[in-house]
């Protein structure tokens, strides 16, 4: 990180496109994934896996495994004798029922790909030999596919103590005066009444799970080496599920390909193989290939909304009724429990809105498909399609422009209680929809869409508002009840006689920069170059506790843990510089050059190499009774309900009416995360975020038939957009700077995803505007598409 | 995603390589060649095949007929080694197998058309294949070479459909002769995904010498669809025979039903292609 | 049948033996016996394009070639392109766009785009959207990708930086 200063905006380095620190090892191949460290004596584990979704375990019979070459282990349930992974929530039984997730399948099989025994060899090959010579009976059940087969009468039960298929089912808002709301609307205003659904997706980062787990008899630990955004949450259940003290599990990351929300829950595979490296004595090594990472992964977004809406004759929401049921598939995760989406979706549904009355039903329906993780967005990118979707069809009726309809109804005084009881920090809801709108005028796509028809073309243009609580501290976490409570960060800095420093943070990079940005930060706040900051993380060892990386929390409340440990050190070395400069501690400030200056006399200088020289290899010369360690330690967590990053988005879309494909012609995300600290950083996590919603909007899904086989086990059939079908992007920044935060971000790490899918139906819908037709469900295949445009077409032809 | 164990071999030439599918058949073993391996190796990576001894052609490329692409006379020639990039590079197509070239686009992406062979894909027979409609749209001469002998299978007689074709397990393809140059042809097709297998493509040339149209994706193998070719024939050239012989086709296939598309959805797409298709060869100069 | 090969294989201008069964792909010798983990895996099936590798000067997935195929073949990995601890041009550009973020996909890019341009060096900004395609990133969305990769062909030829993504948002 040499070269010239950048002074960004905020600081001399916060504000700035410092470039990246990960870059150099991983364009030159020298990154370091799971799968690149090999460890003497190492063996590989593979699983058998459940080939049908819902059956009784008659018999698994593992000797044909055993006979075969290269082959060491191979393990059953009953073999290892694990403890279950529970995931509980502080709720009454009659609103959760807690469930297990066994490590390895016991006496039941729930989904297409649950693992059933663990087979472990001397290589990758030869543990799929042994994979396959499993010889496993099943009994069938009838599957649960789908909220009709859950929720019948005599439904077949995914967990008996499950009754009815539902893990969770909380009214949590019912507010005064919905009802009347309704019928005022019904008689002078309108009500829309939409079912939207989203399909199931896979998180579908590029580097699969993966894990090696090896035993060290000199530090009596079991080492796990894992690609984890929560490196603590794995210590902390592995110690538990294998009988443990947690001193004696150390959990490390090293770089990961990606993650989003896939890997911040604990998975039974990593536990499976680092019970077997203990029993074997061996490295174990597993690496995820990708057809269990399509079927047996943790997947995602799977829910269906009933929206009623109330509207009165101007345009103003006066009433938001929801019914919601998500799809959590076989199990629920640890530590977030199966009801994190539907919680999620009852907390924070009215968003951006002023929605005076509420009333919210959610559901987490358990089914015989595989389980699901909080994917990047958790829950927004769904209801936030459905009050987009809502917004725009109430235009429609009314007669409304689409974007006027959003002005009357945003949010636009802070800090906003909402009806949901949340509160909002301040935001730039309104500005950043004049400007998208501002941008469409300006370039002419409204001038173009307007005169499409007549062209015979069909173009539409689609908003969404919305924003993003992304400072999630556990105060706000505590609210969902979750017995587990994410929310604080810890980080601990210490400078070396170089005058450098090591960083350590809780949060866990996979691919949002962070030594980078956090390097930045500390930069600010010492008054030193960046490449003289050193960031660790994913290491359990480093500091007593952390919650990783996912809310978007790490610029949030990891930077502010960063910040106020740097802070204290910076204390901790002015002090100590006043004393060698024989002035009060007032009198000294950090020079900005790595070094602290007197301030009235700045002159008299010292550089942070000569303070730490004195305080460690001369510390007879410090003050009596200081201590000559320059570091500190500081916790950080968010009070109240947290920060919101909010953003607009502005889509424009064309359907080919010979094919129904959906061509993105112009993508415009106006977006205020508060402070942007790397605005290069800041605008791929929009980018990227927002190719992930047009992924879900457009292309991915997973789909499972009627005997629990899902439709998707390569990239065949799984739709990865690529560059072909992904358009550039635009991003523009509004910055209000978070007070609830130490450097004012807001966190942007999910934002894109959350507006995209609503941001793009609604622009289809636009273009379907002569059919008639409305989607509401994603992703939308070009054959509905057709079959829209069709039916008008041949409507128009009939008419004429 | 580990294959399944199989031995190894290196064909030195064309009678090598059948002595060696002989070899290994005869002693009860399910021999495979492999060439580019591009559709094969997929398939053992999930070991849908299992192929347990595999026969490299890999050295014969060494020989110049194995991967020339050339003109001679009114045909296209190309080596049964000749590689996808190879053609959409090579510069000796002419305008009478400019849609050869131009189709390349459609064929996979570039590391996969680097790697994968033209005889690969076309006795891989995908129904989908961009290969395989070629060699309907521009009657393929399939040059295989067997214990007895060799023989040549008309592009008419070589997809059976479901990947089957009428090259046998003991045959090794050696070239692929395009005997008719179509100036007014064009391919185009659909995928939901740029690269991927065509939900349906479409071929079509317009011809002193006779209309073309053949699909794919609409039957378990390509197809050539003589009601559509007959409105082409039965009127002139323009949009709205192109429309009227997209609308035919549409009726006369019986298409099957997956995730990427309704039967309803591929007449439909083939309607649209077939018609797109008709006015791109129109616009290159087909018959007036 | 599980008979080992021992293979000469020609990496960055390195000769190296390996002793291997011929179900070994290319890819996961190069990793797995040759040490040189900057080729990654991502699928297994020749769609996530992660292991692009140059053979004999063209792109090709490392998982659809097999070890024992690749003897006497020119093999060229990520590792080969940055020189005495420089970064090569392409490798720069990716850092000034931000083409990467977790960097897994990032070897797989790097090849393609090598191979790609030394066959195309004057390919126009979708022309490299397209050969980019070919290739799955689950962080970036693509454009600072295609954005790298044409200033580096702009570079390589001389002319000035490539058109603004923005306005190629509204082209």
């Amino acid at each position: 990180m040499t070269g010239p200063r950048v002074d960004g905006p905020r600081g001399r380095w916060v504000g700035a496109s410092v470039p990246r620190r990960e870059d150099p090892r991983l364009l030159t191949g020298r990154g370091r994934f799971v799968d690149d460290i090999r460890m003497h004596g190492m063996l590989h584990a593979g699983f058998v896996r459940a080939t049908v979704a819902h059956g009784r375990l008659v018999g698994v019979d593992l000797s044909a495994v055993r006979e075969i070459g290269g082959v060491v282990a191979a393990y059953t349930a009953d073999d290892l004798d694990l403890g279950d992974i529970v995931a509980l929530l502080d709720r009454p039984p009659e609103e959760f029922v807690p469930t297990a997730m066994p490590v390895l399948a016991r006496d039941k099989v729930r989904f297409v790909g649950e693992p059933v025994a663990i087979v472990i060899g001397c290589d990758p090959y030869v543990v799929e030999d042994g994979v396959e010579a499993a010889v496993v009976d099943y009994e069938p059940l009838d599957a649960v596919v789908s909220e009709e087969t859950a929720f019948a009468q005599q439904a077949p039960l995914v967990h008996e103590e499950a009754p009815g298929n539902v893990l969770l089912d909380v009214s949590m808002f019912d507010t005064p005066g919905v009802d009347e709301a309704f019928r005022a609307a019904a008689g002078d205003g309108c009500v829309i009444d939409l079912v939207s659904r989203s399909g199931r997706q896979n998180a579908l980062p590029l580097e699969t799970r993966g894990v090696i787990a090896s035993w060290d008899d000199r530090d009596d630990q079991l080492l796990v080496q894992t690609c984890s955004q929560v490196p603590h949450q794995v210590r902390t259940l592995l110690a538990r599920s294998l009988g443990m003290q947690e001193r004696s599990v150390r959990v490390t990351v090293p770089d990961m390909g990606g993650g989003f929300g896939q890997k911040c829950v604990v998975g039974r595979e990593e536990i499976a193989v680092a019970a077997a490296a203990r029993r074997l004595d061996r490295p174990v090594k597993w690496i995820e290939d990708r057809r269990e990472a399509l079927t047996a992964a943790f997947l995602a977004r799977e829910q269906r909304y009933r929206t009623r809406a109330a509207f009165d004759a101007e345009g103003r929401i006066t009433a938001v009724d929801a019914d919601i049921v998500c799809d959590m598939g076989a199990y629920s995760c640890y530590p977030f429990t199966a009801g994190i989406e539907p919680l999620m979706a009852s907390a924070e549904m009215p968003g951006v809105y002023k929605v005076p009355a509420y009333r919210v039903r959610a559901r987490a329906m358990t089914t015989n498909k595989a389980p699901t993780a909080p994917y990047r967005g958790v829950s927004r990118p769904q209801y936030v399609m459905a009050m987009e979707r809502v917004m725009d069809r109430a235009a429609r009726e009314l007669g409304l422009d689409p974007v006027e309809i959003r002005r009357r109804n945003l949010i636009t005084e802070f800090p906003y209680t909402g009806i949901n009881n949340v509160t909002y920090d301040p935001g730039t809801y309104r500005e950043t929809l004049d400007l998208a709108e501002g941008v469409l005028r300006d370039e002419g796509w409204c001038h173009l869409r307007d005169g499409a028809t007549e062209q015979g073309r069909h173009i539409g243009i689609g908003y969404s508002c919305f924003s993003e609580r992304t400072g999630y501290g556990s105060e706000a976490f505590a609210k969902r009840k979750m017995q587990v409570v994410p929310g604080f960060d810890i980080s601990e800095i210490r400078m070396d006689t170089s005058g450098s420093v090591v960083v350590t943070s809780g949060t866990m990079n996979h691919g949002q920069s962070h030594e980078t940005t956090l390097a930045q930060i500390v930069a600010d706040r010492l008054g030193l170059d960046p490449g003289k900051v050193k960031l660790r993380q994913g290491d359990t060892e480093r500091i007593a506790y952390g919650w990783g990386t996912f809310a978007s929390r790490s610029a949030t409340i990891g930077g502010s843990a960063v910040s106020v440990a740097a802070d204290r050190l910076a204390e901790v070395v002015r002090t100590i510089g006043a004393y060698l400069l024989e002035t009060r501690p007032d009198n000294v400030r950090l020079d900005g050059a790595g070094g602290v200056e007197q301030v009235d006399d700045p002159a008299r200088r010292l550089s942070f190499e000569d303070i730490a020289d004195v305080a460690y290899l001369r510390s007879h010369l410090l003050p009596k009774g200081s201590e000559p360690a320059l570091s500190a330690t500081a916790s950080f967590d968010v009070a109240g309900d947290g920060t919101f990053s909010n953003a607009t988005h502005a889509v424009v879309v064309e359907a080919d009416p010979g094919t129904g494909r959906i061509r993105i012609l112009r993508y415009a995300c106006v977006e205020d995360c508060g402070v942007v600290i790397n605005p290069k950083v800041v605008d791929g996590q929009c980018r990227g975020g927002i190719a992930q919603g047009i992924a879900g909007a457009l292309f991915e899904e997973i789909t499972y038939a009627e005997n629990g086989e899902p439709s998707a086990a390569s990239f065949i059939d799984y739709l990865v957009p690529t560059a072909a079908e992904i358009p550039d992007i635009s991003v523009e920044h509004l910055e209000t700077p978070s007070t609830l935060t130490e450097n004012g971000a807001k966190g942007v790490g999910e934002g894109g995803t959350i507006g995209a899918p609503a941001a793009v139906l609604n622009a289809i819908n636009d273009a379907l505007r002569h059919t008639g037709v409305s989607l509401e469900s994603t992703p939308v295949h070009p054959q509905s598409v057709l079959a829209a445009l069709d039916s008008a077409a041949q409507e128009a032809s009939n008419a004429s | 995603m580990k294959p399944a164990a199989f031995s190894y071999h290196r064909a030195h030439d064309v009678p090598d390589a059948i002595g060696l599918l002989s070899e290994f058949a005869d002693a009860g073993e399910d021999p495979k060649l492999i060439a580019g391996g591009q559709s094969l190796v997929p398939m053992m990576n999930f070991r849908l095949a299992r192929p347990t001894a595999l026969i490299d052609l890999g050295t014969l490329r060494r020989d110049p007929g194995m991967r020339s692409i050339r003109r001679d006379g009114a045909e296209l020639v190309i080596g049964g080694l000749a590689t996808h990039r190879e053609v959409e590079l090579a510069r000796c197509l002419g305008p009478e197998f400019e849609v050869v070239s131009q189709a390349m686009r459609w064929v996979g992406h570039l590391p996969i058309r680097s790697r994968g062979t033209v005889a690969g894909s076309i006795v891989h027979g995908d129904a989908t294949a961009e290969w395989c409609l070629l060699a309907l749209l521009l009657d393929a001469v399939i040059v295989a070479e067997g214990p007895g002998g060799r023989r040549q299978i008309p592009a008419g007689e070589m997809f059976h459909g479901y990947y089957a074709t009428a090259v046998e397990s003991d045959e090794v393809v050696t070239q692929v002769r395009f005997t008719r140059g179509a100036s007014g042809a064009a391919l185009t097709e659909f995928a939901r995904r740029h690269g991927d297998f065509a939900t349906v493509d479409a071929a079509v040339s317009l011809d002193a010498d006779g209309n073309r149209v053949v699909l794919g994706g609409v039957a378990p193998a390509p197809i050539r669809v003589p009601e559509a070719e007959a409105v082409l024939a039965g009127g002139p050239a323009g949009p709205e025979l192109f429309a009227e012989c997209g609308a035919a086709a549409a009726e006369a296939i019986d298409p099957p039903e997956d995730a990427a598309g309704s039967a309803a959805y591929r007449r439909r797409l083939a309607r649209t292609l077939i018609t797109e298709a008709l006015q791109q060869a129109w616009e290159k100069g087909g018959r007036r | 049948m599980n008979d080992r090969h021992l293979i000469e294989l020609n990496v960055n201008g390195t000769e190296h033996e390996a002793l291997v069964e011929p179900r070994k792909t290319l890819a996961d010798v190069l990793r797995g016996d040759l040490g040189l983990t900057g080729t990654h895996l991502g699928c297994e099936h020749g769609v996530c394009g992660a292991c692009t590798i140059l053979l004999d000067g063209e792109p090709v997935r490392a998982c659809l070639v097999f070890a024992v195929q690749a003897e006497n073949s020119d093999i060229r990995t990520v590792e080969s392109l940055s020189r005495d601890g420089e970064l090569c041009d392409l490798q720069r550009s990716f850092s000034e766009h931000h083409g990467l973020q977790c960097g897994f996909c990032t070897p797989g890019f790097l090849m393609l785009a090598e191979g790609f341009l030394t066959q195309q060096p004057d390919a126009d900004r979708e022309q490299i959207r397209e050969a980019v395609s070919a290739n799955l990133c689950r962080c970036t969305g693509y454009q600072t990708i295609v954005d790298a990769i044409a200033a580096t062909a702009a570079e390589r030829a001389g002319t000035d930086t490539p058109s603004d993504p923005d306005k190629a948002a509204t082209s």
